[in-house]
């Protein structure tokens, strides 16, 4: 950070500059050298949404010297309601290239770097760094995770803002002496149990409440004056109006920032937290349910996995046609439960999979974990695998 | 003692942002709100009765994962516990709604590679 530079090798202040931070100046925590480690300084803001927009306006009005940009979206008019770097002229325009007009317009002696990319394990490294702290505005846990391993395996310093509804949270991770991202939540949620801000909704100004706040820690980590949010999780409640603290440790057993690190080099994020690929189209949900398609459940059987079949029809279907299932007719499931195998993976199958959903269902309900439904059934199966199975 | 509920658990608790119950320890009071919340439950613990890893609880200001007898620290009727989320929103892409079956308990993420991956909005 800027406190490592010393004051002959920071840039000189032009009279421009001199006016335009002229309130700066007088401040004894700024004065000439802030003003001059503000210039020197090199930020970046992952994401430039609801909390990117505050904290890219507020560090370019700081005097901030150098704001790189990472955003590969457009500007949608619902983002309109909290992302106040883009206007309504911009729908449908680059966020990116969006905000680099809006900085530039109120500081045209900022450098805006545009990163027009997804940040990923495969960039991440490359794309952090050129910058001493790195702003965390991003939406979702993946890029949350691969931000911080990133700061940690960089040693920058990551200032963390999230929002949810009326809540927010903010700190700084992944400075030498203090926690990271993961020392405070060691794994992510299982995909599903935390909404999206997009399915949750988000109060338009909480964003802005906390991109300000992280605007205010990059700054002080800049000028080096301050308590910091180092080892503190502030929690913002704005519907009550309430801030609180608590206090965060640096878990030494951390598996990125702890003393014997397991990952040393970044990882699949997606992974990690639990989000399958689309390609995996079988792990499509019907209420909670897994969806497995008849291509994978013969793929699986004919790879020797150990699947169990439960067929839910009644006998004498079972006898026109059968996959080699063991048959528990759907009403005698509830009596029969001892027969199935909790500890396998359950595959239920009906004649076009709506009774399977059902079982399925009343499995999951009964305490089965690895239950899944065979979409289409029977049919499917003679469809798409055994074209002389007898179909009715 | 006072339990604070984060907004994503509060449909899970009668919408309330706190709770109060009357507990000797945390693991006291815990038991407390799950059995008037029964929902709860299944969010705060696994099925064998731990505690869930992406589950942070504070007593005060302080990790229980620090505290020396953890969830066996006896509280008072004026210590406040935290249940603290992961929450991941920045910006937040504006999508359709997902189903409430969706967004069931367990329900694996099916919107994936598509915006869920994009750095921001």
């Amino acid at each position: 950070m800027a406190t490592t530079t010393s004051p002959s090798s920071l840039p000189e202040l032009t009279p421009d500059d001199l006016s335009r931070y002229s309130r700066h100046l007088i401040l004894p925590e700024v004065g000439m050298e802030g003003q001059q480690r503000l210039k020197a300084a090199r930020v970046l803001c992952v994401g430039t949404g609801g909390l990117g927009s505050p904290l890219a306006l507020y560090l370019a009005a700081a005097g901030i010297g150098t704001l790189g940009l990472v955003d590969f979206d457009v500007v949608d008019a619902s983002n309109l309601q909290r992302q106040i770097i883009h206007s309504t002229k911009d729908i449908g325009r680059k966020k990116i290239d969006s905000a680099e007009e809006k900085l530039l317009a109120l500081n045209p002696a900022l450098k805006v770097v545009k990163h027009e990319t997804m940040l990923s394990s495969a960039n991440a490294l490359d794309i952090l760094k050129d910058y001493d702290i790195v702003a965390d505005g991003t939406d979702n846990f993946p890029t949350r995770y691969l931000v911080n391993d990133a700061c940690v395996l960089l040693g920058k310093p990551n200032v963390y803002g999230s929002i949810f509804r009326f809540e927010g949270q903010a700190s700084v991770f992944a400075t030498e002496h203090g926690p990271c991202y993961r020392c405070l939540y060691p794994e992510p949620p299982p995909p599903g149990l935390v909404p999206s801000c997009a399915e949750g909704g988000v109060l338009g100004i909480l964003p802005g409440l906390v991109g300000v706040i992280q605007a205010t820690e990059v700054i002080k980590l800049i000028l080096g004056k301050g308590d910091s949010l180092v080892g503190r999780l502030l929690l913002i409640d704005a519907l009550n109006m309430r801030f609180r603290e608590l206090k965060l440790r640096k878990n030494p057993e951390c598996p990125v920032c702890g003393a014997n690190p397991t990952v040393t080099r970044l990882i699949d994020y997606q992974q990690f937290c639990g989000i399958v690929p689309e390609s995996k189209q079988e792990k499509a949900l019907k209420n909670g349910i897994p969806q497995l398609s008849v291509k994978e459940l013969k793929r699986r059987i004919d790879s020797g996995e150990n699947v169990f079949i439960l067929d839910v029809r009644e006998p004498y279907e079972y006898q026109i046609a059968n996959i080699g299932g063991t048959l528990i007719p759907q009403n005698d499931v509830p009596q029969r439960l001892a027969e199935i195998d909790r500890d396998r993976e359950i595959v239920v199958q009906c004649r076009s999979g709506g009774r399977s959903q059902r079982i399925a269902e009343f499995l999951q309900q009964s305490g089965y974990t690895k239950v899944a439904n065979l979409a289409g059934g029977i049919l499917a199966w003679a469809d798409e695998i055994d074209p002389k199975m007898q179909k009715y | 003692m006072t339990i604070f509920i984060p907004t994503p658990l509060r449909p899970y608790a009668a919408g309330q942002p706190s709770v109060e119950v009357q507990a000797a320890t945390i693991a006291d009071a815990l038991a407390s709100l799950t059995g008037s919340h029964p929902e709860l439950r299944k969010h705060l613990f696994t099925e064998e009765g731990k505690l869930r890893a992406f589950v942070n609880l504070y007593l005060n200001d302080e990790d229980v994962r620090y505290l020396p007898a953890k969830e066996a620290t006896s509280v008072a009727a004026t210590d406040t516990l935290s249940i603290i989320p992961s929450i991941a929103g920045g910006a937040c892409r504006d999508l359709p709604p997902r189903s409430a079956a969706a967004d069931a308990f367990g329900a694996k993420e099916t919107r994936v590679t598509g915006p869920n991956l994009q750095p921001e909005n």
